[in-house]
């Protein structure tokens, strides 16, 4: 594959997947709180294509769950309910975003039949669709953070290596004092002292914005060193010696040598964000249920019986390490064409 | 919970967090029951070592101070009372009092001491130790968390000694639940703690780096070594009472070993591989596991059936202050009302509760009595089925209604909203709290689950009162209805749904003060359990508490272990662990 056709392939799959996971809505089959309390555990659906007469179906459909067998505690499919799948139905009703609601989905079959293509959890809720919800939290996650963290990295660098002196070394030292910092720790003790009563969403936002506020030294500490080096370059000593003001000089000459730094940073801190947010959840400190987030997830796999006995329950870490990938090969790329050393 | 407040309720919080305890197993009815009927034990052979693996250090010895299940557990295999529960028939046997006679008024025990008995250290048991251990459990100044079931009716019990071998207990009113107020009790040794309590030094003793010959008791095992975070090694008493019908003298076993084994799932991996025999405690889904991968039959497991545990949604109903918690309190005309309480509980899942969180391991209740207390269990309970049906009739009859959303309203048109507290350490109280929510979204009802810290938690439902509804835990100490007391009389320092009550808010809340006050003092059981089913009467009514379901107990054994009789009432497994042997490899479950 030629470079370019790579990177398409790569840029086509970063924007699928994201936007599956800023609407999951209209992805999932179903809400992310339904509980089929018949059906805990049940294993993925299985789509089928051949009819039970032997005959192929252009339309692929999925079964219905034998009776007798789930009472008998297992599961079995009934091979006389046949229940084709269908583009575009009607289901449950989600929120796009505040005040704009849909209720149609890309995938489903009709009631009363079931479409779980992930398996459902131990109160019978849809594992697909937990995951996509449970992805647009985690994500989130991920871009508040870094947002945060690049803001303030990226202005506290510029004064710093820009000022020089005794700026630089205050801020400097500062930022080593931030990066000695044992986050998770410090999130503990932050989780402590908020409030007990507030919203969870609320919680989960200043959680963020605590991990974006720790993570701003690093970027800051990079930023500085470009800025050390960018501003003792002939064009901005040729600005400065034509009178231009110190803004004007950071705004057009040196912000611009640092931009592309600050994306190569973005693509990187992202997925670590993300792990925040899914470390903080998986040890109960994140968004509470029934909202999913892949840290409250991949929380059920810390018990034993689902760790041996239902293996779908994996998929938000599956989810989770092509998402690292994808930006790990982001960060890459970027990293090629713009010729920036990250550490 | 503070300790200071498990030691005044009695009942006890489990799972939630093992390191609050309440006091061990008290009373029941002293009178025969259809379920006594259980084969005499098993003559055994002497010899071997049980494994058995606790979640946590002791944090004592002391049976005086001892307040979690854990040094509880221990100091249970050390010690010996004056009269014992049978955990399988659930009725009093004697111990270290060999008889008793009750005066004809009910309220003086006599009872005559075994004699011959002699401590772990060789010196003799006399009615001396006796009052001494009394004085001890009845120090206001120690604060043993036994004082509190010494108390009846605000007087505490006096002891008297009458010769060597006899001592008089003056209970200050008759009492109903009988002899079995001596069960749990450990019966401690003057001459090595005399000194100590003189010179106030008895909360400095007996810790767990105690030197094994300070500690004398009158159990079948005794102190070897311990080493902290690992295990705490016992040895059998050589000097213990009872012998078994051959007179071999018991314990069977030379070595009774406890190991730290901090999470479920390790304990299950540890008995699984032989290297725990007994296994206590153990969460329904690695039950269902074990028994799922249980196909040699090597390990015996037991569903003893429910125990004496009650999970319930708790409505706040306690008189606020209007202006520190106006929010709350505008949501108490709906928790106030009974139709709204019904509307609640006729839209329970408790079926779903029990099947989706514990894999069918726990039962369903409409009242505070389990079915696992078949001695005292109401037949006329009545057990509605779920309806959300009958739920939205219920509430649309009461003037509630619903808006385009299908969101409910009250009265006044205002949103049907609350919180739910849930201890966050306890992930089937948050899981059972996610299906209540859905439940109630079903009514109409906006309800948010908030998962609190257990102290954070239980300071708001007992001190503050700064919560909208609760889902939590009680368990009784025993299956008598004495226990339950602090509960339903009005006054009581467990009246949890409107506390601190000066008179009685509603002639139903006065009705129950006075069938309390009236069971309690009936020595009787036929007139008692008529008092206590009218209690359960009007709880299951009046639902000052929602009643959701009772969990199993579930423990296990290696089938090597002979003599293993699993009862619901605390501890489960080990309190017959004097007459348990091991057999040769390749015996058969029972």
């Amino acid at each position: 594959m030629s470079d370019r056709a790579k990177r398409n392939t790569l840029l086509s799959l970063f924007i699928v997947l994201h936007l599956v996971v800023i609407f999951p809505g209209f992805f999932s089959t179903q809400g992310y709180a339904e509980q089929a309390r018949d059906l805990p555990f049940s294993p993925p659906t299985r789509v089928h294509f051949i009819r039970p007469d032997g005959h192929l179906s252009l339309c692929p459909f999925v079964y219905g769950w034998n009776q007798a067998a789930l009472d008998a505690g297992g599961y079995d499919v009934d091979r006389s309910q046949i229940y084709p799948l269908r583009f575009f139905t009607t289901g449950s009703p989600y929120t796009i975003i505040t005040g704009i609601t849909a209720s149609t989905h890309l995938l489903g079959v009709d009631s009363p039949g079931r479409l779980f293509l992930f398996g459902t959890d131990d109160l019978g809720r849809d594992e697909f669709s937990r995951m996509l919800y449970g992805g647009r939290i985690s994500i989130l996650a991920g871009w508040i953070g870094t947002a945060i963290a690049l803001f303030t990295g990226a202005i506290v660098g510029l004064i710093s290596g820009y000022s020089g002196r005794w700026v630089d070394s205050v801020t400097m030292r500062l930022v080593e004092l931030f990066m000695a910092l044992p986050w998770l720790y410090l999130l503990f003790a932050v989780r402590a002292i908020l409030p007990l009563r507030i919203e969870t969403t609320d919680t989960f936002i200043l959680l963020i914005a605590v991990v974006g506020i720790i993570g701003w030294a690093r970027p800051a500490r990079l930023v500085r060193s470009m800025v050390l080096s960018a501003k003792e370059r002939n064009f901005v000593l040729a600005a400065r010696a034509m009178g231009a003001s110190n803004f004007h000089i950071l705004r057009k000459h040196i912000l611009p040598q640092v931009l592309a730094l600050l994306l190569t940073m973005a693509a990187y801190l992202i997925p670590q964000f993300i792990l925040a947010e899914v470390t903080l959840s998986f040890l109960g400190l994140g968004i509470g249920e029934p909202v999913p987030s892949w840290g409250t997830l991949l929380a059920e796999l810390q018990k034993y019986t689902v760790l041996v006995n239902y293996w779908w329950m994996y998929a938000p870490g599956i989810a989770l390490v092509a998402l690292f990938l994808i930006y790990h090969w982001a960060s890459s790329a970027i990293q090629q064409k713009v010729g920036v050393p990250l550490t | 919970m503070s300790t200071r407040h498990s030691s005044r309720s009695r009942f006890r919080r489990v799972l939630t967090c093992p390191a609050i305890f309440l006091v061990a197993a008290l009373l029941a009815a002293a009178s025969s029951s259809a379920q006594d009927k259980q084969p005499p034990p098993e003559v055994g052979h002497p010899g071997g070592r049980i494994t058995v693996a606790l979640p946590t250090d002791p944090k004592t010895l002391n049976p005086i101070l001892a307040v979690d299940t854990t040094s509880r557990e221990v100091i249970g295999t050390m010690q010996a009372d004056l009269v014992h529960i049978n955990r399988q028939t659930q009725r009093t046997e004697p111990a270290l009092a060999s008889s008793w006679k009750v005066s004809p008024d009910g309220r003086k025990y006599t009872l005559g001491l075994r004699r011959d008995v002699k401590f772990s250290d060789g010196a003799p048991f006399t009615a001396d130790d006796v009052v001494f251990t009394f004085q001890l459990y009845l120090d206001e100044a120690l604060s043993s968390p036994q004082r509190d079931l010494l108390v009846i009716d605000n007087k505490p019990i006096t002891v008297r000694k009458i010769d060597a071998y006899t001592v008089e207990f003056d209970l200050t009113k008759p009492y109903g639940p009988g002899e079995r107020i001596f069960d749990s009790l450990a019966i401690l040794p003057k001459h090595s703690l005399e000194a100590a309590y003189r010179d106030h030094k008895l909360g400095e003793i007996w810790g767990v780096s105690a030197k094994p010959e300070e500690i004398a008791g009158l159990g079948p095992f005794r102190l070897k070594s311990y080493v902290a975070g690992q295990q705490l090694l016992l040895e059998r008493n050589p000097n213990y009472w009872r012998k078994d019908a051959n007179g071999t003298p018991l314990p069977y076993l030379n070595e009774l070993l406890f190991t730290v084994v901090a999470t479920g799932d390790a304990q299950v991996i540890r008995f699984k591989s032989g290297e725990t025999q007994i296994l206590e405690r153990v969460g329904a889904d690695l039950f269902n596991q074990l028994q799922k991968e249980n196909s040699s039959q090597a390990q015996c497991l037991y569903d003893v059936g429910p125990g004496l545990e009650f999970v319930f949604l708790l409505l706040n109903m306690n008189s606020l202050d209007a202006t520190k918690h106006a929010d709350i309190a505008a949501k108490q005309s709906w928790f106030r009302d009974l139709k709204f309480r019904e509307a609640v509980s006729l839209a329970m899942d408790r079926k779903g509760m029990v099947r989706l969180v514990y894999g069918g391991r726990a039962t369903p209740i409409w009242g505070n009595v389990s079915p696992g207390n078949k001695l005292w269990l109401s037949a006329n309970i009545q057990h509605p089925d779920r309806s959300i049906d009958q739920a939205k009739a219920l509430l649309k009859s009461d003037g509630f209604s619903w808006d385009a959303n299908g969101m409910l309203l009250d009265q006044q048109k205002h949103p049907v909203t609350f919180t739910v507290i849930v201890s966050s350490s306890n992930t089937q109280r948050t899981k059972i709290a996610t299906i209540a929510q859905d439940d109630l979204k079903q009514l109409g009802i906006d309800v948010k689950v908030v998962p609190l810290e257990f102290r954070a938690l239980v300071d708001r439902v007992m001190n503050t009162h700064d919560y909208d509804a609760v889902l939590m835990n009680l368990v009784n100490g025993d299956v008598d209805p004495t226990p339950e007391m602090g509960l339903w009389r009005s006054s009581g320092e467990m009246h949890l749904w409107d506390m601190g009550e000066k008179t009685p808010a509603t002639p139903w809340e006065s009705e129950l003060d006075k069938l309390m006050e009236s069971q309690m003092t009936t020595t009787d059981y036929a007139s008692r359990k008529k008092l206590y089913d009218r209690v359960q009467e009007i709880v299951a009514q009046n639902l000052p508490l929602i009643f959701l379901l009772s969990p199993d107990i579930l423990v296990g054994a290696q089938s090597t272990v002979g003599n293993f009789q699993p009862g619901i009432l605390d501890p489960y497994a080990l309190w017959n662990v004097d007459e348990q042997f091991l057999r040769p490899a390749g015996a058969t479950c029972r």
